[in-house]
């Protein structure tokens, strides 16, 4: 039976491609055209497409539950590598939080687009009227979302055991808000490529750690400025390095997205 | 069809009347030697510099600079490649940022071996987190990515592709990359250089002869990339040539 249902699903996505390949020789251009429908059409598909995630996971839970398990074991992990105590603490702590996210959200990333494939997903999402910059989009603010769950419940807990006040919890949001959007920009892209090889996931890693350095190392960089109290000039240009970056690679990948899918 | 064009472009290159490859491998040998001469015997010793371990190791940096030149350059081409790949779909410019990728990885190599050997009787380390030597090592990484990355797709489109999107985003973020490590680095004065020359920490202006070694070796490794990529070129349009004669004869 099992065998059955596997053939009778792989038939019409056999077709699908088919179909899709000859629509797909026309316009490449034409997908960074404005899209038809103006602005709030356009945010309707990528809420489509954000919506059809969130459905995904609420029925299964199993990305979120496996990623807030696996943040807060790192940040567990660190106290035993770094034997933590009351005078290092503000020195480790943004470098224990970054770590956190970023492994926590290499593993949504990694889990992005491995459903879509593997369930023919994609053929259908690139099958419909919809702008292929809004897959992108539509997936990026998943997966920021998906992060930004698990880091609604690892700030309070990394605020509780770095013994911090609860005042910084506000810019903290902000810095964490915007390094996981740069994150999550270029690691959406390099998600749909990882899919497509060999090793899947494995391949994610290297490719997306060391282009994500600035962010890293900024969002760092802020978080000790306001956990030291610094004043805001001092790490002003850490924050607009931060946007520029945000805002580079999403335009970016945002381009060479159709490139990725195209096929 | 797209194996077609790589047969086609093969006969061009060995149609020609003049044997470009042979004479740019011919002229790149001799400037390689001459720059080994000039580097290791004609250079005078630097003034300033009083062991003779550092007297040795400062030769090295007549190899040293020209390699991390030809590291980001080769980068750069292979930006470009992958930029024109995208745009025009020939394969040629897939070859041309694979070659030139592959190329940047092994001078990079270089950098990284010869750079500690002088850095530890110059700075008594091996390594310092200094941004020069910490942008280098990830470039280094971020294009070993991209050779993992190719050899891990199998479909020859997909692969070009996706090497090309990853070639572009890798480029995109060395100079972010290296104004982050530069800002983050600045805190410590120590190591973090003046001048606009990596040898400036050992303490030498450069002038006359040694100046002159430098630039001639820069120019002889512009030279030898060039080589480099001809015959690297070269060889994978034969390798796609045979892997496509290779398939007609098994399918026929």
């Amino acid at each position: 039976m099992n065998c059955a249902s596997s053939t009778t699903a792989m038939l019409p996505q056999t077709e699908l491609n088919v179909a899709e390949s000859v629509e797909d020789t026309a316009p490449p251009a034409q997908a960074t055209a404005v899209p038809p429908g103006g602005i709030a059409a356009y945010a309707r598909k990528v809420l489509a497409i954000v919506g059809k995630d969130v459905a995904a996971e609420i029925r299964t839970k199993e990305m979120i539950s496996a990623m807030v398990v696996f943040s807060l074991l790192i940040i567990l992990i660190f106290n035993f590598a770094f034997d933590l105590r009351a005078e290092n603490l503000n020195t480790v702590a943004p470098g224990v939080l970054w770590v956190s996210i970023a492994f926590a959200g290499m593993l949504g990333l990694s889990r992005s687009f491995i459903l879509e494939l593997d369930r023919g997903v994609l053929d259908g999402l690139l099958l419909t009227p919809v702008d292929r910059s809004a897959i992108y989009f539509g997936k990026m603010l998943g997966n920021v979302l998906f992060i930004g769950v698990v880091e609604v419940i690892i700030l309070p807990v990394f605020v509780i055991l770095f013994n911090q006040s609860a005042s910084a919890l506000p810019l903290l949001v902000g810095v964490v808000v915007l390094g996981t959007i740069g994150f999550a920009s270029v690691g959406t892209l390099f998600s749909a490529m990882a899919v497509h090889t060999r090793a899947r996931e494995v391949l994610l890693p290297i490719m997306l750690f060391p282009v994500v350095i600035p962010v890293m190392l900024s969002a760092v960089r802020l978080t000790s400025g306001i956990l030291d109290r610094l004043p805001f000039e001092d790490v002003s240009h850490w924050l607009v390095l931060l946007i520029a970056f945000d805002a580079i690679f999403i335009a970016a990948s945002f381009m060479l997205f159709e490139y990725v899918v195209e096929e | 069809m797209a194996t077609q064009t790589a047969v086609s472009e093969q006969k061009e290159t060995t149609t020609g009347g003049f044997d470009w490859g042979l004479a740019l491998t011919v002229v790149s040998g001799v400037l390689m030697l001459a720059a080994l001469f000039m580097a290791l015997v004609w250079a005078p010793d630097a003034a300033n510099l009083k062991a003779p371990a550092e007297r040795a190791a400062q030769r090295i940096f007549y190899f040293h600079v020209p390699s991390a030149w030809i590291g980001f350059l080769a980068f750069i081409v292979a930006a470009g490649a992958s930029v024109m790949y995208l745009v025009t779909r020939r394969q040629k410019w897939d070859i041309w940022a694979l070659s030139s990728v592959e190329i940047g990885v092994a001078f990079f190599a270089m950098v990284m071996l010869s750079g500690p050997i002088w850095a530890k009787p110059t700075w008594n380390v091996w390594w310092t987190w200094d941004p020069r030597l910490t942008i280098s090592t990830i470039s280094w990484l971020l294009y070993i990515g991209y050779m993992m990355l190719r050899g891990a797709v199998d479909n020859p489109d997909r692969q070009a592709r996706f090497a090309a999107v990853y070639a572009i985003i890798a480029a995109m973020s060395i100079p972010i990359n290296w104004m982050a490590i530069r800002w983050w680095r600045t805190i410590h004065p120590a190591v973090v250089l003046p001048g606009n020359n990596s040898a400036a920490q050992g303490g030498f202006g450069m002038t006359g002869s040694i100046a002159t070694t430098l630039i001639f070796c820069v120019v002889a490794f512009t030279v030898f990339y060039a080589a480099l990529m001809y015959h690297r070129i070269k060889l994978e349009n034969l390798k796609r040539r045979v892997d496509t004669l290779r398939q007609k004869i098994l399918y026929r």
